[in-house]
């Protein structure tokens, strides 16, 4: 317990962990500040501005139309060579789109809708916690063993599982705590969007409880990355060495990977890529589609060939790569000579 | 007395592939007294640090047995572990905590109260500057600071590798009586070091290490004496006589070396003998020594490292016990 505690201190006052922290709170702050710019409430004089610009867009159409009619008859009756296909036989068939195909909706401003759109940002936020959490997991413990910290604390606590797995629950318990508090300001943040740039309404409890089970699945993603940085540079005795393991498999693994296969044509290739089963963890499935094999359907629309990835499939995966890197970073930590 | 200490045997092979096989722990052993302040002394590269390290249970040995205070190590170490204070090989800590925070971490983690953690900084000279961050400390500054972490736990066995590196003639003073004080009081020190007249000073006993085995053992002074060679010089009144004296001395059994003013005598048991002789035949003394020999002296002729003019000696060669007694690089070094 007083190895926990005292952990649970020593990361508290790690600069690694404030600067990234102050950093996660900055970027949290900018997308939302930024989801606010970029939307609107859509009240009457909106719709009505909508309404105008369509009716507008509507009049040009005509008008232009009725240009094009009279360049053609004009062209027609000075019998001038025209290229081939430039006018109809008929300059009657000129005509401008009906009325209907120009909707005032496409004329609306961006607005947030709450319901609709929070859930979505649900993933972003993830995504920014995950990667400043796999470098703070990888610092707390890569710093103290390449700063011979580890030593030290072995003189006064030998049994080495138990150090390294506190030191894991500490973080862990940190990281939970900060990503709670995080995710609050997140919600709130949006609901202050949605109230004040969209809607806030038709919100039930069943749609808060489907953000809560993705939050939750977030939040797993989110111990998933702080636990794969711990365990990697626990093995590697160095913070570098769960980046260097991170980088490489994004350059090599990801990038590298992807280029080849494009280039070699193969099918559903984003089944490949790890932000895919991300995704699928967090939206439930992921469908990929391969738009090279068309499947005309019986109305002449083209089908293509799809690949589900579930959110099942994601957690064998997490979980495999989890069991391996962890298990391998306990391993190391009961074997090794520490020098 | 009881031991505070035992090592028997201890092997610990480093293996490279490259290079081969580093035995650098060949069958060590090992004895401390309680309350005493015990020198580890070696070459460099002999396997002191590797000794503590295995003892500490930061390394596994290949073989042979430890035991700290009476228990079974490295099976019992989390048991004896709170009575062991220990800094091992230069020390090194996280460089932006400040000594302060260092030391409460340690306090933490350990179950020792955090009063203590000002008590040690004053103990070793670091109150005024506990506040700043060890990033910013000289060498010496650490290496109090590395102490001030081994007697947070106020142990049973201090353990302390070169304690005496990177400290200033001050530092190195403060830290002598600092280590018979603590030895006073009742603790037993371990003090690994290569700067002999400092062990000479302030050791009860020595543990002499080459190549991972032990060479000489034993107090101080029954090392000395055991080395000593036991020389005694004689002087004589008349230098004329030196000769004549030279003679009846190898007569009673004694080794003669005759020198242009003085005689030097090998294999004497009691110096009172050769007074004896030589006033039976009128011949006077007018000096009678023993040769003093320092710890230096005795290390450098156990060891084999005694520098040699024209010679560069490399880190591997001294003395292998069990083997010729010679300097004898390759058994030592990386073999196959
Ligand atoms: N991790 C290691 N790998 C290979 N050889 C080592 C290692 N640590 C120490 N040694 C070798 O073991 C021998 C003893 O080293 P050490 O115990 O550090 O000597 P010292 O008496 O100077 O403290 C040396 O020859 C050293 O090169
Ligand atoms: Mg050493």
């Amino acid at each position: 317990m007083s190895l926990y505690r005292t952990e649970l201190r020593r990361l508290g006052k790690r600069r690694l962990t404030r600067w990234m922290t102050l950093l996660g709170v900055l970027v949290i702050g900018a997308v939302i500040v930024g989801t606010f710019f970029t939307n609107q409430k859509i009240g009457p004089e909106q719709r009505a501005a909508a309404v105008a610009e369509a009716e507008q867009q509507y009049q040009e159409q005509v008008t232009q139309a009725e240009q094009e009619r009279a360049a053609c008859v004009q062209a027609k009756a000075s019998g001038q060579e025209t290229p081939e296909g430039r006018y109809p036989e008929d300059c009657a068939a000129i005509e401008a789109p009906p009325r209907g195909s120009i909707q005032p909706e496409w004329f609306l401003p961006s607005t947030f809708d709450f319901r609709k759109g929070f859930e979505e940002t649900i993933v972003t936020f993830t995504a920014i916690v995950a990667l400043l959490g796999f470098l703070v997991g990888g610092s707390f413990v890569g710093a103290e063993w390449s700063s011979g910290g580890m030593m030290n604390l072995l003189l006064w606590r030998p049994r080495r599982l138990t150090v390294l797995l506190t030191k894991l629950g500490a973080l862990l318990t940190g990281t939970v705590a900060v990503t709670v508090a995080a995710a609050t300001v997140w919600t709130a943040g949006y609901w202050l969007v949605g109230t004040l740039r969209g809607s806030t309404a038709t919100m039930t409890s069943g749609a808060w409880q489907s953000f809560a089970l993705t939050g939750l699945r977030g939040l797993v993603l989110i111990v998933v990355a702080v636990t794969l940085g711990f365990a990697l540079a626990s093995l590697g005795r160095h913070t570098a060495m769960a980046l260097g393991a991170a980088i490489g498999v994004a350059v090599v693994g990801q990038f590298g990977l992807g280029i080849v296969m494009a280039m070699a044509g193969v099918r559903f290739l984003e089944a490949w890529l790890l932000p895919t089963y991300a995704l699928a963890w967090m939206q439930k499935k992921v469908t990929l589609e391969d738009w090279q094999s068309c499947n005309v359907t019986y109305y002449g629309e083209c089908k293509p060939d799809t690949l589900d990835v579930t959110w099942g499939q994601s957690s064998i995966l997490f979980a495999a790569a989890l069991v391996v890197v962890l298990g391998a970073a306990l391993v190391a930590m009961r074997r090794r000579d520490v020098a | 007395m009881s031991a505070v200490l035992e090592i028997e045997g201890l092997r610990k092979t480093y293996k490279s592939r490259r290079r081969g096989v580093r035995h650098a722990l060949d069958g060590f052993d090992m004895r401390v007294e309680q309350g005493q302040v015990h020198g580890f002394l070696g070459p460099n590269g002999s396997g002191k640090t590797t000794t503590l390290r295995t003892l500490l249970g930061l390394i596994r040995p290949d073989g042979g047995r430890m035991a700290i205070l009476g228990q079974e190590v490295p099976a019992a170490l989390p048991e004896v572990v709170g009575r062991v204070g220990a800094i091992v090989e230069s020390p090194q800590f996280f460089p932006h905590f400040t000594a302060r925070d260092t030391l409460s971490l340690l306090a933490g983690a350990g179950e020792v109260p955090q009063s203590r953690v000002d008590e040690v900084l004053e103990l070793v000279g670091l109150r005024d500057r506990a506040g700043e961050r060890v990033k910013t400390y000289s060498l010496g500054m650490k290496q109090r600071l590395a102490v001030a972490s081994a007697l947070l736990k106020d142990p049973k066995l201090l353990i302390l590798d070169e304690p005496a590196n990177g400290l200033d003639p001050g530092g190195i003073r403060e830290m002598r009586t600092l280590t018979r004080d603590l030895a006073n009081s009742g603790m037993t020190v371990l003090l690994s070091s290569h700067i002999l007249g400092e062990i000479q000073l302030i050791c009860d006993s020595v543990t002499i290490i080459s190549l991972g085995r032990r060479v000489a053992y034993g107090p101080v002074d029954q090392v000395l004496a055991e080395h000593a060679g036991s020389e005694v010089r004689v002087r004589l009144e008349a230098v004329a006589d030196l000769q004549r004296a030279a003679d009846l001395l190898s007569r009673a059994g004694a080794t003669v070396t005759v020198r242009p003013d003085h005689l030097m005598l090998a294999g004497v048991e009691k110096t009172a003998t050769v007074s004896r002789v030589l006033a039976e035949h009128n011949l006077y003394v007018s000096e009678l020594t023993p040769v003093t020999v320092d710890l230096e002296s005795v290390f450098l002729e156990l060891t084999a490292t005694a520098p040699v003019p024209g010679q560069h000696r490399q880190v591997d060669q001294s003395t292998k016990v069990g083997g010729a007694g010679q300097p004898d690089a390759a058994a030592g070094g990386w073999g196959a």
